[in-house]
């Protein structure tokens, strides 16, 4: 009799805890349907309460930038809480100044959705959509660069403006993750999108897109950033690139030709070996059709015995220092190692570039 | 049963007995979370209820089922489930109304189903025969304790973020010292109440 008792008091305290549990789990936890007021009213949704903020924002198809997917590491899914959000959390702190903080910026994979809301995200987001493609080449471009071009399948076409990127989603051990690569191709390319992928040794996926092959599905977001170039015809752009850091500036320059054939525009790019050299004679075509267009390589290391090199050498910033008089009308566009960008900007401002001409991005 | 008023006992579970500095049970989330004193408060706060309301339940549960129906023998089980589901209760409690209270806990909230002193109180109200009102006081006395100790350390701590530790004792070490330390310093209440 008592190993009957013994089964049925136990069973019967863990059922009683597991329906308290429950009834807790409902009352606590469920939070009913919540409003998400996005931009004063420019967009309204209803979401589940209790997911964090990001995930309700991306079922409900408004993209926020997120690499690392809500794991507190990458920083990017910044939006502005206006009310109901709760205080700013601990997690937070290492991402957001305090500057941001007290204007309400939080990282959306943080916040919990528990009540009505009322957020604030940059216009362009809400142009974000998700775009599946299918891969119609896959080029290598240099040992460890290679080139993806996506034909686009649902929606058929992207509109973007030319230096703005996309996130790719790729598949990991713990499930899909997203990475940013900017869109190579130029804007009046809308059935398309080119990425230049360089690959990092155990970078999940720079790994996985140098694998696809042709015909390959693909699923990525876009566009996002910040990249706004001057429309003013007489604006002189510089590019400046390293690396894969060519993507965005090989979208710039062909579209600014599609539009303007002859505006004054300079390509400056730099590599360590010529083994590094790639697009250089695409460049060099696009130069001899429009004579205001300026290429420069340059090569960081010393010459190899075998190599043969006509071009600059040493770093690209002294080749930028050469090539530019001070006092022109210019816009610039960056690229690269954080080094690169730092020692870049120093010489474009003594060119007299003003902070707000000048867009990077360092990766 | 001990004849002890409640009172009493709610007052040697602070002082005299104090489960984490007298019994050194709790030692882990004690050692974790004892750097700054909000934190500290808060968790203190989680565990005084967490062990005041598994005391009084699991007295129940032992009083009127386990004894009477002689299976006695089952009670670390059902003492175990009752905390784990109890501390489940706190984190979702403590995640609806303090978010960052409950991101500044992170992993301890949940681990606290597994603090020794949560148990051990609802032991030693088995051990020691207390009845229902003297196992009340014994388990909010003993939460009050490990809560008054772990927010003496936090206030220690941040003494000694000002002050020169030599470098092998910094972190955990000077912390067990600190903590021994204190220990002795209870120990000179000890002549005031006795409840073994």
């Amino acid at each position: 009799m008592v190993y009957v008792w013994a089964i049925v008091v136990f069973v019967g305290v863990l059922a009683g805890l597991s329906i308290l549990l429950t009834v807790a789990e409902r009352l606590l936890v469920d939070y009913g349907v919540c409003q998400v007021d996005i931009n004063a009213g420019e967009k309204v949704l209803e979401v589940e309460g209790g997911q964090t903020l990001l995930n309700s924002l991306n079922s409900e198809k408004v993209f926020i930038p997120s690499a690392c997917g809500g794991k507190v590491s990458c920083g990017f899914c910044k939006v502005t809480v206006l009310s109901g959000g709760g205080a700013i959390l601990p997690t937070e702190r290492a991402f957001v100044t305090r500057k941001e903080a007290r204007a309400g910026v939080r990282l959306a994979c943080q916040v919990k959705v528990r009540e009505d809301m009322q957020i604030r995200i940059p216009e362009d987001l809400l142009n974000v959509k998700m775009f599946s493609a299918t891969v119609k080449s896959a080029l290598t471009l240099t040992h460890d660069i290679k080139e993806i071009r996506m034909a686009l399948v649902e929606p058929a076409e992207i509109s973007h403006r030319p230096g703005q990127y996309v996130q790719v989603q790729a598949p990991s051990s713990e499930g899909p993750v997203f990475r940013a690569y900017s869109v190579a191709s130029p804007v009046y390319e809308p059935n398309v999108v080119d990425l230049v992928i360089r690959i990092i040794p155990g970078g999940i996926a720079s790994t996985y897109l140098h694998s696809v092959a042709e015909g390959d599905p693909m699923i990525f977001t876009g566009p996002y950033g910040e990249f706004r170039l001057n429309e003013d015809p007489e604006t002189e752009v510089i590019c400046v690139g390293g690396g894969a850091g060519m993507a965005p500036m090989r979208n710039i320059i062909y579209s600014i030709y599609d539009r303007w054939p002859d505006r004054s525009c300079w390509l400056f790019f730099g590599c360590r070996t010529t083994v590094d050299i790639f697009y250089l004679k695409e460049y060099q075509e696009l130069a001899a059709k429009h004579p205001n267009f300026h290429v420069v390589y340059a090569l960081s290391d010393p010459l190899g015995p075998d190599e043969k090199w006509d071009g600059e050498t040493g770093f690209i910033h002294l080749s930028v220092d050469k090539h530019l008089d001070p006092g022109v009308k210019r816009q610039a566009f960056l690229c690269g190692p954080p080094p690169m960008i730092d020692a870049v900007m120093g010489v474009l401002e003594a060119k007299g570039l003003r902070e707000r001409d000048i867009f990077y991005d360092k990766f | 049963m001990s004849e002890t008023s409640a009172w009493v006992i709610l007052i040697a579970a602070i002082f005299t007995n104090n489960i984490l500095l007298s019994n050194f049970l709790g030692m882990c989330s004690f050692l974790a979370c004892s750097k700054q004193i909000a934190t500290a408060l808060g968790l203190g706060a989680a565990v005084i209820f967490v062990m005041t309301g598994t005391t009084i339940l699991n007295y129940w549960i032992y009083h009127g089922l386990l004894v009477p129906l002689k299976i006695d023998h089952l009670q670390f089980i059902v003492f175990i489930a009752v905390i784990a589901a109890f501390v489940q209760f706190v984190e979702m409690f403590i995640e609806r109304f303090s978010p960052p209270l409950y991101y500044a806990l992170g992993i301890f909230l949940p681990l606290i189903t597994v603090n020794c002193a949560i148990l051990g109180a609802s032991l030693f109200m088995v051990i020691r025969k207390y009845s229902f009102v003297q196992s009340v006081g014994f388990g909010l006395g003993a939460g009050l304790g490990w809560a008054l100790a772990i927010v003496l350390i936090a206030g220690l701590q941040r003494k000694m973020l000002y002050s020169n530790v030599p470098w092998p004792f910094r972190g955990v070490a000077i912390t067990m010292i600190i903590t021994g330390l204190m220990a002795m310093a209870f120990m000179g209440f000890a002549g005031m109440v006795n409840i073994q």
